[in-house]
């Protein structure tokens, strides 16, 4: 039944896919970064796919491959009942790692895209809120890359050039103090 | 005399009875005083935000105008510790993921390495029977803290140690198949790591009797107690297309009116031997997630029930040396068995290159596993797709607009879980 969803995205987006195929039952399909979003639209509103579901969203780190990183989506259908798991494959280099953001899709995409940035430092474009969610703003690298070390330690310490936890609190206050005085 | 200001108290007292002249002018000066939006932190150290998620408010009054929900204050680096820890030695440390139902997650994680070495169908059936029994009690424990945990906060005490007598008949159970209380680490990869003890059925059967005497007792405390209704009814509403955006799973999906179970849905185990429901409620609100919560553990208690009459004899864990440990007797006797023993410890069980992702219905919801092998003993990346994450986050949209005191409620009825939420 998973298959019907790779052939009937193959026919209706067949300039995304890069590859598609199934391992232990689980059918994946790796598409093209630019054509992401229109294959991401098209898996959750077309009638036959309906993914209403953003299951979950991660990070894999092919450390010293080319492209490095990649990019998982999870979908998950109510209406159908089925799966499929979306990739997209990325390089490292700071102005190549990025993909653009999920957020208009799924609401759920807000805080995983947040987590996944966190800890992979990839880049979600168009994202509203990208900040660090699980570490703290003043932690230096992303600690799920394979070139982080396993025992890397960082005191939570202020640094004068990094934006603070607090700022989160500082923007909320002022953003109020501008509706008080324009009101 | 014609103020605008005039015309507004006017129209605004049409109808009321009149003030006294002074008491007007009063009421007037108390209308036109500025009113100013405060920031407050609610958390991380708060008795009601379960010791770790920290909610910055933008409040007007007591009303909620805008909210940042700041998890992460839990964060132990699970997936950087698993990339460097042999399969069964991960364990220890899913257990730790929802410490309120570690079973659960223990038999999550056995399942999604299993279904990478492609040995799903060869688990032995006892062992999956044990593994249904133990989760679902695990799931009831789950609940019951869910439950109480809430009602506490919203101040019924007694409510509360009537509950956590129940789970600690659960958690007594649980403490005599796995010799630990909380921690169980009791799943392997291809089974579970033992029997269960002699006189495990009779017992169970009189601890869940007990259980049921005490989850009742609880529902009558509450259920007909106008401040428990006022607090949970149309309160924290998540309408069901949000819960679905946020993909929202479980008892708060259900309690949205989704009837989305994956036991039900996409069944693993044994589950399809026996007969349940899946119960789900349209209030959207903390009502809706309470009653559902209260339903399911009945149902949990009628899987128990018939998985116990219907439990096979035979082995425990799958009867191959690459996958299971050798016995302690063959261990200490044998030169095979203690290699055997030492390659298990030092290098684990070799898992073939490839990635699944596997999923199981825990308490909070889809607790998914999502690995990656190279091929070593040692997954390359070990996702855990954990339900509270999810939760967590519709948390903002569901107090907006509320009052201070909603969030009590409607966070409790999340169960966040910390250690899942934050890895």
């Amino acid at each position: 039944m998973a298959q019907r969803v790779l052939d009937r995205l193959q026919a209706l987006r067949p300039e995304a896919i890069v590859e598609s195929g199934s391992h232990v039952g689980d059918e994946i399909v790796v598409v093209h970064r630019e054509h992401l979003l229109a294959a991401l639209a098209t898996l959750r509103d077309d009638p036959e796919l309906t993914f209403e579901m953003l299951t979950d969203l991660t990070v894999v780190d092919y450390y010293r491959q080319t492209p490095r990183f990649e990019v998982v989506y999870q979908l998950y259908s109510l209406t159908h009942r089925h799966r499929v798991r979306v990739k997209v494959r990325i390089d490292e280099a700071q102005e190549e790692c990025w993909v653009p953001t999920a957020t208009a899709l799924w609401k759920a995409a807000n805080w995983a895209e947040r987590e996944a940035w966190d800890l992979y430092g990839v880049r979600f474009v168009g994202h509203p809120d990208l900040r660090r969610i699980l570490m703290y703003e003043e932690f230096v690298g992303h600690p799920l890359r394979k070139d982080y070390p396993q025992n890397g330690r960082q005191p939570l310490v202020r640094r004068p050039d990094a934006p603070t936890t607090d700022d989160q609190t500082t923007r909320l206050l002022e953003a109020s103090h501008d509706r008080r005085t324009s009101g | 005399m014609s103020t605008p200001n005039l015309d507004v108290r006017s129209a605004r007292q049409a109808g009321e009875l009149p003030l006294s002249p002074s008491l007007q002018a009063f009421a007037d000066e108390a209308e036109r005083l500025p009113t100013e939006e405060l920031i407050v932190n609610m958390g991380p150290s708060h008795p009601a935000m379960h010791g770790t998620v920290r909610i910055v408010l933008r409040i007007d009054g007591e009303t909620i105008r805008d909210a940042d929900v700041q998890v992460g204050y839990l964060h132990r680096g699970f997936e950087k510790e698993a990339e460097n820890t042999t399969y069964n030695q991960i364990f220890p440390y899913v257990d730790r993921l929802n410490y309120v139902s570690p079973m659960l997650n223990n038999v999550g994680f056995a399942m999604a390495v299993e279904k990478l070495l492609g040995i799903t169908e060869q688990v032995p059936e006892r062992a999956e029977y044990i593994r249904v029994i133990v989760g679902e009690i695990a799931r009831v424990a789950d609940h019951i803290t869910c439950i109480v945990a809430s009602l506490a906060e919203l101040g019924g005490l007694s409510a509360f140690f009537y509950g956590i007598r129940a789970r600690e008949h659960l958690w007594e159970l649980l403490e005599d198949v796995s010799g630990a209380r909380l921690t169980h680490s009791y799943c392997r990869v291809g089974g579970v790591a033992w029997d269960l003890t002699a006189d495990f059925i009779p017992k169970c059967k009189s601890k869940l009797r007990k259980v049921r005497g005490l989850v009742g007792d609880v529902r009558k405390l509450v259920e007909r107690n106008r401040i428990f209704l006022d607090r949970m009814e149309g309160v924290g509403v998540l309408p069901a297309a949000d819960a679905i955006a946020y993909g929202v799973t479980g008892p708060c999906l259900r309690g949205s009116g989704i009837a989305y179970d994956v036991r039900k849905d996409k069944t693993y185990s044994v589950y399809d031997h026996f007969d349940f429901d899946v119960p789900i409620a349209d209030g959207c609100d903390n009502l809706a997630r309470y009653l559902v919560r209260v339903e399911e553990i009945d149902q949990s208690f009628r899987i128990v029930e018939q998985a116990l009459v219907q439990i096979p004899p035979g082995p425990v864990i799958i009867d191959d040396p690459r996958y299971a440990m050798p016995s302690k007797r063959e261990v200490y006797n044998s030169i095979e068995g203690m290699i055997a023993h030492f390659k298990h410890i030092m290098d684990g069980v070799k898992v073939p290159a490839g990635e699944a992702y596997s999923f199981t219905e825990a308490g909070n919801g889809e607790l998914g596993f999502y690995i990656v092998s190279d091929g070593t003993g040692r997954p390359f990346k070990c996702r855990v797709r954990p339900p509270s994450f999810y939760t967590t986050a519709a948390l903002r949209q569901m107090i907006l607009g509320a009052n201070i005191a909603d969030i009590v409620p409607t966070f409790g009825s999340l169960n966040m879980i910390g250690g899942e939420c934050d890895r």
